[in-house]
């Protein structure tokens, strides 16, 4: 039998055993199967918990139409397995002893308890690691400690100095943050991986979902070593400071965003096509660029400016003078944006409880062994049958596992 | 055991953020990154805004920009920018002038060891320069070209100058974060989207590690920012695009609408001003949970209250809820807060302001802050690795790396050039520690 999907994409021949739910779990192994292996999934009777989260289609709340779970699981195939019975765990250790990947994000301990902890995966495949996502790490005082995408991001990430001095600080938008900590966790899938070629065995991989946050990139590493090099802090600010131009700007039909790095203000000038309130050499003068009082004077005709303006017509006149912004689209804007069309950035697939469903599809380009995709998300269970019997269970053990399954359904 | 990426070279030619964490990740996992670095050329916001930026320019920047060691720009400012050093431990440096052809050749050798060329510059840097996949490949037949645009190599947007802040507004996520009462011009710049494309361009570049162990072959990655970054708003898209609803900003609440779910004041040393205001964020998702936290804050009258039992009830009633819990957290320190909370089960936790981190309980248990000692900034604590490889733990083996701080080994001991070169090279300025003096 073959191991792995052998779709002749880059990862066709990894073998993934994702005990994940909910959002940066599932989005990692996304990242593995939509290039190639084949993630099994296992769910409780109950699914995913992610399954009972929206978006819905329709708003009809429905295990199978999670625009949410859709979208996270992929190319993925579901084995229900009920691991408070011995039917359902005897089937994960035979799942385990055939997948290079063990990946799981119980409470710290539960594992263990289930006879799925790394000792026991070890001893059962000393080949495979696996890697154990928690919320603040596999010890420590705050092991048991819960988690949700704002309490997260309020704890480690950079989210104390955004939003208003005066007011309270402001997360980032829906649950950005799981997914950061998800594309970290995909690295150490691949980490991992890479790990049981170099070594001929497995280790284990603790992951604190908090530590993906505290240790990664925007802002919140930088201003914790700025406040160990310097004293200073990171004050909480609205909009982007203050500059020639930076910040969000309001425009004739919606924002615009700009950033002023301070060095090339003759790009400024060429996108605002040399006016002649903004040809003063006043400006040009470095120092004077941090002057409150000239910003002030210099941003009121430039909000003019903006104001006269379409996003869309402003961010061409930036991309020409190869100025930094970004107009503000909405979810429409950008669905609707030819660019990201042409490129070939949305894909449809079509699913048996939701018909045919749009989403963004490949993450990045890889010119061999790239993104496909497959199939859709799977239903419940779809392939418990399938990956069983591929796993060599007997008939009569598939149908004790899928015995137990039922008497545990609520 | 050996370090998963133990034996393989990258050829760092990252600016910024997105590109320096993808290698920084795959560094912390073994592999040698190497930076070729121009003595005539400053990359902006990389080693810092400036070469050689004033006191004043320093102090007017954002601390994570502009807080350098002491607060003064000191002699090499270069090499302590904390947006800098956070992404280049475990990272080689040595400085070589791209712009002409004999550092073109020196490039030329190292990519001929190298395995991964790793870039995220503007549009159009690399071409300038002659760098393309073509080229390489003909050098090293299965090199593995990674590059990371704003919006992509094709189409209208191809060039278009971005950071982070750029191609996430483009992507929705500006107009859907921030406060809902508010104009979102109040949102502050963040960089997310670059964590998210650092973290997949690694997973990438590993994978087509993995691929051309497989076929022989190597290849080209394009890391589109904007699309990849897209993800993040996952439910926002799918709504839009399973019901044609456009989302807007809901500021600290939960997008799956289990209330109470928000950021309260708590006890405060100082003020918002002085950096010494604390906050405290609680969120509450079931109605089991909202009984517990009645109990555990001793329960008040006021979380008794029948219009409070149900997740629809306290939805209604929410902003009357945030009053009450404010109140109450007001009167608490935070760290306290969290611990009661979370023994009663509750998902609860301080707002924390960075400098904080290196005293939290949690993370010295864990061992997560490191200690380095860097020229030009003394010794330090900075922050660990976003994983515990238990096997193959990542290790500060070489600390942020200095300009140039690699010459003598990427010249001589990689490269093998002569004597004779390496003074040739030296006299044509290719070879330094400082930024040549017209830089500014």
């Amino acid at each position: 039998m073959t191991h792995g999907t052998g779709t002749g994409q880059a990862l066709d021949d990894v073998v993934v055993l994702d005990l994940t739910h909910h959002i940066a779990g599932p989005y990692a192994t996304k990242l593995m199967a939509d290039f190639g292996a084949d993630v099994i999934k296992i769910e409780r009777p109950g699914g995913d918990i992610a399954r009972r989260f929206g978006p819905f289609q329709g708003d009809e709340p429905h295990p199978e139409k999670s625009g949410l779970f859709f979208f996270l699981n992929t190319n993925k195939r579901s084995v229900v397995l009920d691991l408070h019975s011995d039917a359902g765990r005897g089937a994960l250790r035979q799942l385990a002893a055939r997948a290079d990947l063990v990946v799981e994000n119980f409470r710290p301990g539960v594992a263990e308890a289930l006879g799925i902890g790394w000792a026991d995966v070890h001893a059962l495949n000393p080949k495979a690691s696996m890697i154990s996502v928690s919320n603040f790490g596999q010890d420590g005082p705050y092991r048991d400690y819960r988690l949700t995408d704002l309490v997260l991001y309020g704890f480690a990430g950079e989210m104390y100095s955004m939003g208003a001095t005066e007011r309270e600080p402001v997360k980032m938008a829906g649950t950005a943050a799981l997914f950061e900590s998800g594309a970290a966790i995909s690295a150490a899938l691949m980490g991992a991986l890479w790990s049981n070629r170099a070594n001929g065995e497995g280790q284990h991989v603790d992951i604190a979902l908090t530590e993906t946050h505290f240790g990664g990139v925007d802002r919140r590493h930088a201003t914790a070593i700025a406040s160990q090099f310097s004293g200073r802090k990171t004050l909480r600010l609205a909009g982007a400071g203050s500059g020639m131009p930076q910040g969000i700007y309001p425009c004739a039909d919606g924002y615009v965003d700009f950033t002023n790095a301070g060095l090339r203000p003759d790009r400024i000038l060429d996108m605002v096509g040399f006016p002649e309130w903004a040809t003063d050499e006043k400006y040009f003068i470095p120092e004077n660029r941090l002057n409150p009082e000239y910003i002030d004077e210099w941003n009121a005709n430039f909000l003019v400016w903006c104001l006269e303006r379409t996003k869309r017509e402003i961010w061409e006149e930036a991309r020409r003078a190869k100025v930094m912004c970004g107009p503000l689209f909405t979810v429409e804007d950008m669905y609707e944006d030819e660019h990201f069309r042409e490129r070939g950035f949305w894909t449809k697939v079509t699913h048996p409880a939701m018909g045919e469903v749009e989403l963004p599809g490949r993450p990045l380009m890889m010119a061999e062994g790239g993104w496909q995709l497959r199939q859709p998300a799977p239903l419940l269970g779809q392939h418990t049958e399938e990956v069983l019997r591929e796993a060599g269970l007997s008939d009569a053990e598939i149908a004790a596992v899928v015995a137990a399954n039922k008497e545990a359904q609520p | 055991m050996k370090k998963p990426l133990e034996g393989v070279r990258i050829v760092d030619l990252c600016v910024v953020w997105a590109g320096p964490f993808a290698t920084l990740l795959m560094a912390d996992l073994g592999a040698e990154v190497i930076k070729p670095e121009n003595p005539f050329v400053f990359q902006p916001m990389t080693r810092g805004a400036l070469a050689r930026p004033s006191t004043l320019m320093i102090n007017a920047a954002a601390a994570w920009g502009g807080g350098l060691p002491g607060n003064v720009p000191g002699e090499r400012p270069w090499n302590y920018n904390p947006t800098f050093v956070s992404l280049y431990r475990n990272k080689k440096s040595f400085t070589v002038d791209l712009r002409r052809p004999e550092g073109m050749d020196v490039l030329r050798r190292l990519v001929e060891k190298a395995d991964v060329v790793y870039e995220n510059n503007a549009t159009g840097t690399m071409e300038k320069l002659g760098i393309t996949y073509g080229w390489l490949k003909e050098i090293k037949d299965d090199i593995i070209y990674v590059r990371v645009p704003a919006y992509g190599n094709t189409g209208p947007y191809s060039t278009a100058r971005a950071l982070g802040v750029h191609l996430e507004a483009v992507m929705g996520h500006t107009m859907l974060r921030g406060y809902e009462d508010a104009d979102p011009s109040v949102n502050t710049a963040i960089y997310s989207g670059d964590y998210l494309a650092g973290a997949q361009g690694a997973f990438a570049t590993m994978a087509a590690l993995w691929h051309r162990e497989k076929t022989g072959k190597g290849q080209l990655i394009e890391i589109g920012q904007a699309e990849n970054a897209s993800a993040m708003f996952t439910q926002a898209i799918m709504d839009y695009t399973l019901n044609r609803r456009v989302q807007g900003a809901i500021g600290n609440r939960d997008i799956f609408g289990r209330y109470p779910c928000g950021v309260y004041p708590a006890k405060s040393p100082g003020t918002a001003v002085d950096m010494g205001d604390h906050w405290v964020s609680i969120h509450v998702e079931s109605d089991e949970q909202w009984r517990a936290f009645g109990a555990a804050i001793g329960n008040p009258d006021w979380a008794a209250d029948p219009r409070f039992a149900t997740n629809a009830g306290r939805e209604e009633h929410a902003k009357e809820i945030d009053a009450h819990i404010a109140a109450w957290t007001r009167e608490q320190e935070d760290y306290d807060v969290m611990h009661l909370l979370q023994r009663a089960g509750i998902a609860a936790a301080p707002v924390l302001e960075a400098s904080r981190l290196f005293s939290d309980e949690q993370l010295l248990a864990r061992g997560f802050p490191r200690t380095q000692t860097h020229e030009g900034a003394g010794t330090n604590q900075y922050v660990g690795p976003v994983w515990n490889f238990e096997g193959t733990p990542v290790e500060f083996r070489q600390p942020p790396v200095l300009f140039g701080e690699h010459n003598d080994y990427v010249y001589r001991e990689l490269l093998q050039v002569s004597d004779e070169e390496y003074e040739a090279l030296k006299a044509g300025g290719h070879i330094a520690m400082d930024y040549d003096p017209a830089v500014l």
